[in-house]
């Protein structure tokens, strides 16, 4: 299904809990059926930026802008018909089926209780056989792997049919072949993306532009090239990098510089 | 991509075409029909068996006349009035209770996102218990005559219901775990403000009536009780089924849920009431009946799966068929006494949950 990628877009967004600023005045641009990845150290706010995108929590300041319209002015089903989000607490606690899972993905476009037409189901199987999972369908959603469970919530954040996914860390418990597939199919659906990434390799190599967050605040945003320097690094990340083109690709990939290990002390046996 | 190992072929059953084989799981319109024709047996069974047991013949001969109207001889006087104005109305009460308490149990269950919960974790019933409690010392509402007792009940879980909401409630909305903890830290405090209440009594019977009105009976039931609790019952039947797919939505995480379309605290607070409101029904005219609402969730959900559309379609029918016999073996078991109803669902209840969850392939908290 053509489904047109909207822009998102990201005005002075401020999260504040408890007296804690979580994010502060972020502003980003997302154009139509660009993918931009979220870097930065634990508590960052990437999360909690995403939140915002995908309704689960109201920002304290700032609006969230699809295409011209304002978020908060819009209804909770309506956001999710365009923007879908694999979130982070998606530790299902009742045994539903993998099917059902999926399935689920479909209820915003549907008032009331959820009745699959021909088109759906086949939207939901072609969700599956994507994301090769269709040996599990009938399994309960207790009994999978992390990887396993993780591609489920993808496939039904496929099914929503949107125009903007979200996504925080995607790629957690994949293993790296499913992670360089996910990767190669946000690349290439077409869809406005925004994921909130850990490995900054995979991030360099597939995101047209990256959104470095530091302590709820934007650093910088830019190509990977730009943005994944050694300076950038150190300051936001603390850790030292050396950066090197990747041979075949072009990408940037950073290769961490530990501390040469001086323990050449020889141990009696 | 073709794997090395070939993976064996997808069994769908939401997701299959009409016509296709299906995984193997029992089609929801057989199960329907088959608990509606046990939830009849039951109903009849219930009527003509007790201390005394009423021929079947005579049973629905006078069944027929009190629906039909007509006239009966006079020999039949006594057994007209034990069918139709002592048992008649109490099983169907039975009926009532149980499908209330297991529809209510499934809404709890997704409410605080916790199989553990049922309609009594909240702290509803304890309430209940301190209204009825100051009935038994005090006689307080005397001026209602034998509704005292339902009518302070219902007030005490409402009661009870506000405190509970007001101090779980937080700026996130009510969050499951907070709801849990705040149920179960009141409910002792209501257990000790009743247990305080039947100390100081001065009225020697009042730990035993309060104890047994605690383990539920419906010995009290009469054709008066019956309307406003089938009434509650029937309605959030009604409203949770229509709700089904939000509820599977909510049972995803309340972040999920948002981003399915699902304002999880809004439904949250939706639920809570109608589980107060529906509880307090029950636990009026029933007592705190414990365990069905627990069990009985469990159990249909192993049968049909957690889907909250069959699992709402179902489970009221089985509560009522089980609630049913619990009051039949309640009645029969040591004549002329009454057992407590809260003995006899822990008597069956525990053996037959510890059993289904252990040889069903039942995923719950495990693997």
């Amino acid at each position: 299904m053509p489904v047109e990628p909207m822009g998102l877009r990201l005005q002075d967004v401020s999260v504040e809990i408890s007296g804690t600023v979580l994010v502060d005045k972020l502003c980003l641009d997302v154009g139509a059926g660009e993918v931009v990845g979220l870097l930065g150290p634990n508590g960052s706010g990437k999360s909690t930026a995403l939140r915002c995108v995908y309704r689960a929590l109201k920002p304290s300041g700032g609006v969230v802008w699809l295409d011209g319209d304002d978020l908060s002015e819009k209804g909770m089903r309506d956001t999710a018909r365009q923007i879908a989000a694999l979130t982070q607490d998606s530790r299902a606690e009742l045994d539903f089926t993998v099917e059902e899972v999926v399935a689920l993905g479909r209820a915003p476009h549907q008032g009331g209780n959820l009745r699959l037409d021909a088109r759906e189901r086949r939207l939901c199987r072609d969700a599956l056989a994507r994301l090769d999972i269709t040996h599990l369908a009938a399994r309960s959603i207790l009994t999978l792997s992390g990887g396993e469970r993780q591609r489920v919530l993808l496939a039904r954040a496929l099914v929503q049919e949107p125009a903007v996914l979200v996504l925080d860390e995607p790629t957690n418990h994949l293993d790296i072949r499913h992670q360089v597939e996910l990767l190669v199919f946000l690349r290439g659906c077409g869809l406005t993306v925004i994921t909130a990434l850990h490995e900054l390799n995979l991030a360099a190599a597939v995101c047209q532009r990256i959104a470095l967050l530091c302590k709820g605040g934007l650093v910088t945003c830019g190509k990977p090239a730009e943005v994944l320097t050694p300076d950038t690094i150190r300051s936001v990340f603390g850790v030292e990098v050396t950066v090197v083109t990747h041979p075949v690709t072009g990408a940037p990939q950073l290769l961490f510089d530990l501390p040469v290990d001086s323990n050449t002390e020889e141990i009696p046996l | 991509m073709a794997t090395e190992t070939a993976p064996p072929a997808a069994a769908f059953r939401l997701l299959a075409e009409p016509g296709e084989v299906t995984a193997k799981q029992l089609p929801l319109p057989i199960i329907l029909i088959g608990l509606t024709g046990a939830l009849a047996l039951s109903v009849v069974a219930g009527i003509a068996l007790g201390p005394v047991t009423v021929a079947l013949p005579d049973v629905l001969r006078l069944l027929g006349k009190a629906l039909t109207g007509g006239t009966i001889r006079a020999d039949e006087v006594i057994d007209y009035a034990i069918v139709w104005n002592v048992r008649t109305p109490r099983v169907l009460l039975a009926a009532v209770v149980g499908a209330g308490l297991s529809a209510v149990g499934v809404a709890v269950q997704a409410l605080v996102r916790n199989a553990l919960a049922d309609p009594f974790v909240l702290g509803i019933s304890s309430g209940a218990s301190v209204g009825a409690t100051a009935v038994v010392v005090f006689g307080l509402f005397a001026g209602l005559g034998v509704l005292a007792l339902s009518a302070a009940a219902f007030l005490g879980a409402l009661g009870a219901t506000a405190l509970v909401y007001l101090a779980a409630r937080s700026r996130s909305g009510l969050t499951p775990l907070r709801l849990v903890l705040t149920g179960v830290a009141l409910a002792y405090a209501f257990q000790a403000a009743m247990s305080v209440l039947v100390f100081l009594s001065p009225n020697g019977q009042a730990a035993q009536t309060v104890l047994f009105w605690l383990l539920g009976s419906l010995g009290s039931a009469s054709w008066e009780s019956l309307p406003l609790c089938t009434a509650g019952v029937v309605i959030a039947i009604v409203l949770l089924l229509r709700r089904g797919t939000a509820l599977d939505v909510m049972s995803m995480g309340d972040e999920t849920a948002a981003s399915l379309g699902t304002d999880a605290a809004a439904l949250r607070r939706w639920l809570f009431l109608l589980t107060a409101v529906v509880t307090g029904l029950l636990v009026a005219v029933s007592g705190a009946i414990g365990f069905v609402g627990l069990v009985l969730p469990h159990v249909v959900r192993m049968l049909v799966g957690s889907g909250h559309r069959r699992l709402l379609a179902v489970a009221p029918l089985a509560g009522a068929v089980f609630l049913i016999w619990v009051d039949l073996l309640a009645r029969t078991l040591v004549p002329p006494e009454e057992l407590p109803l809260g003995v006899i669902t822990a008597l069956i209840g525990v053996p037959v949950f510890l059993y289904v969850m252990r040889t069903r392939g039942y995923a719950f908290g495990g693997k």
